[in-house]
């Protein structure tokens, strides 16, 4: 079978936001990078989907020239091969970075046949869209089910099981079919030492696409104020005990 | 002109944040007509009713045998051919992850641009000014939305529901045209939740630890304390990272949103992606060994030290206390 999965390069944010004097972009001088938590998940599903039925796995992201060391962490793990459709680190709105990958899409598909499966994550950790897999799987004409916590393949269709409150609903899709996916799907294993060198020789294709103009537009960001909290301390180490069950029992909870 | 929001409802019982969606849609539209869409499914209870104060003037029911399971396609192709019929300038709807996903397939079946998790909208000289949310609540987005249909949707819990003096507004069925494929993709079977434990999103009091923990032997003393409590045991994302619980156990962004009266957090940090999902929660005490830990510019309470002292300590505390 043939799988593509989707992921974002975000920042890890840490402790507080904070962001570049013109408000336009969270400050990234001193943090690290990762790719979204829900699409972690994707890339280790789509290796383990491969590695049980055979086939290719193709990671793809639009995002900055950096976001090379992204589809390098997924081809460490076990990826086959990756596209970077490369910006100038300007955002893209979800309308158009789901143009630009149904444009991959296509083009592969002609060239190698279809994919069987196209992993998204449910929303990225960064903007929260919750839209691109499925306005692709609009242009596609295909089923897709969303917020997963279990992918099952077997003979031509996909189990999908989707959590909501007080269980789990589950839709069976026919191949080809899109799936967005939720951490907590898989633990995504570490990549391994010779898995990264592995990763540093798999082909990876470079394209540059043109950003359309956004219809979804930023025009700024705000970092919300905070309640302005000032903890009261109890106390400290063991000693405070005594007087944290005082204030238990104040608001009723012992 | 008017404006439609999607409403969910279980037997005639509306959720709260479809009336928080509707208290968005109603500033936004201003002087024009407030409409809401919903499912219902045979004979059962319309919300007509628990719409009164919300400013609707007419509730349109989508019938058929396609919504007698969740079908969300099935509910967007409806919600597309009614915002066609009444010229809707905006479609909102709850941003609850079904919510989202139903206004995404109206997106998609539009190619309209979708604003998701909204807190603030208004409309301007042919188009719509939102502020959204980003990082789960952490960062917000001021932003413009190009398009003659607006599609939104509300962030739960950020908008507080407001009423006017409206009564129930009519209700109109209707039976949309779906499509073969919108009719396939519905849910085919529904899995109970695992029994056993306090459900950690409806507890009143969560307990959680940290990296701080040490190991998965570390949550021995918070189970523990939890257990006094009757309380739900969660867990910070670099703990399910880690493989020391699992991730049903997960607060945080991208786990499980809670909102307990009291939440103690032992040996966690405060990243944002831990904040996003205990924000909700009435009371914080932090458990850190560490004053400048972000966690106590969000929190009411701290104590300074090793949780590995203070939990035990707490429990013997909290079992003395009830024995006297």
């Amino acid at each position: 079978m043939r799988i593509l999965v989707a992921v974002k390069r975000v920042p890890m944010t840490g402790g507080r936001i904070v962001l570049t004097e013109d408000e336009q972009a969270i400050e990234t001088r001193h943090l690290g990078f990762t790719i979204s938590p829900h699409e972690e998940c994707g890339v280790e599903e789509a290796v383990r989907l491969i590695e049980a039925n055979g086939g290719e796995s193709v990671v793809l992201t639009l995002g900055p020239g950096e976001a090379e060391e992204q589809l390098r962490d997924a081809m460490a793990i076990g990826i086959d091969r990756a596209v970077h459709l490369v910006t100038d680190g300007e955002e893209w709105d979800p309308q158009a970075t789901a143009g630009a990958i149904l444009e991959v899409i296509r083009e592969d598909e002609a060239a190698n046949g279809r994919f069987d499966l196209l992993l998204f994550g449910n929303e990225s950790a960064d903007t929260g869209g919750y839209q691109v897999g499925i306005r692709i799987a609009h242009a596609l004409g295909r089923p897709i089910a969303t917020g997963l916590k279990a992918v099952t393949v077997d003979d031509g269709t996909v189990r999908c099981e989707q959590e909501v409150a007080g269980g789990r609903d589950v839709y069976v899709l026919p191949l080809p079919a899109v799936v967005t996916v939720k951490e907590g799907l898989n633990l995504p294993r570490y990549p391994s030492v010779p898995g990264r060198l592995r990763a540093q020789r798999k082909p990876l294709e470079s394209r540059s696409p043109v950003r359309p103009e956004p219809r979804l537009e930023r025009l700024r960001l705000v970092v919300p104020e905070g309640e302005g909290k000032q903890a009261e301390i109890l106390g400290e180490g063991a000693a405070a005990a005594p007087r944290v069950v005082e204030v238990l029992q104040q608001i009723g909870v012992v | 002109m008017s404006v439609l929001v999607y409403v969910e409802h279980a037997a005639g019982v509306v959720d709260e944040p479809s009336l928080q969606a509707l208290t968005l849609a109603r500033g936004l539209a201003g002087g024009d007509a407030l409409q809401a869409v919903c499912v219902r499914v045979g004979a059962t209870q319309s919300p007509a009713d628990a719409l009164a104060g919300h400013g609707v003037e007419t509730l349109h029911a989508a019938a058929g045998e396609a919504f007698a399971a969740h079908a969300p396609c099935a509910i967007a192709e409806a919600i597309v051919e009614l915002s066609r019929r009444l010229s809707a300038s905006a479609v909102v709807g709850p941003g609850t992850e079904r919510g989202n996903e139903v206004l995404a397939h109206v997106a998609g079946l539009l190619d309209l641009p979708l604003a998701a998790n909204c807190v603030a909208a208004a409309s301007s000289d042919g188009g719509t000014n939102v502020t959204r949310v980003r990082w789960g609540g952490s960062l917000l987005e001021v932003a413009r939305v190009h398009a003659p249909t607006a599609l939104l949707t509300v962030q739960p819990h950020a908008v507080p529901i407001e009423t006017t003096s409206s009564g129930a507004p009519a209700v109109e069925t209707f039976t949309p045209t779906l499509s073969d494929a919108a009719l396939a993709l519905r849910v085919a079977e529904r899995l109970g939740a695992a029994t056993g434990g306090i459900s950690l999103a409806d507890a009143k009091v969560v307990v959680s630890g940290g990296r701080g923990a040490g190991s998965a032997e570390g949550f021995a003393i918070v189970e523990e304390l939890a257990g006094l409590l009757g309380a739900a045991v969660g867990c910070s994302r670099a703990v399910t990272m880690a493989g020391w619980r699992p991730h049903t156990d997960q607060v945080g962004q991208t786990g499980t949103k809670i909102a307990p009266d009291l939440y103690i957090a032992c040996g966690i940090s405060g990243a944002t992606q831990h904040m996003a999902g205990c924000k909700g929660a009435k009371r914080i005490l932090a458990v850190n060994s560490d004053r400048e830990a972000p966690i106590l510019a969000s929190a009411d309470y701290a104590v300074i030290g090793d949780m590995h002292e203070i939990v035990p300590a707490l429990s013997v505390a909290i079992r003395a206390a009830r024995s006297s």
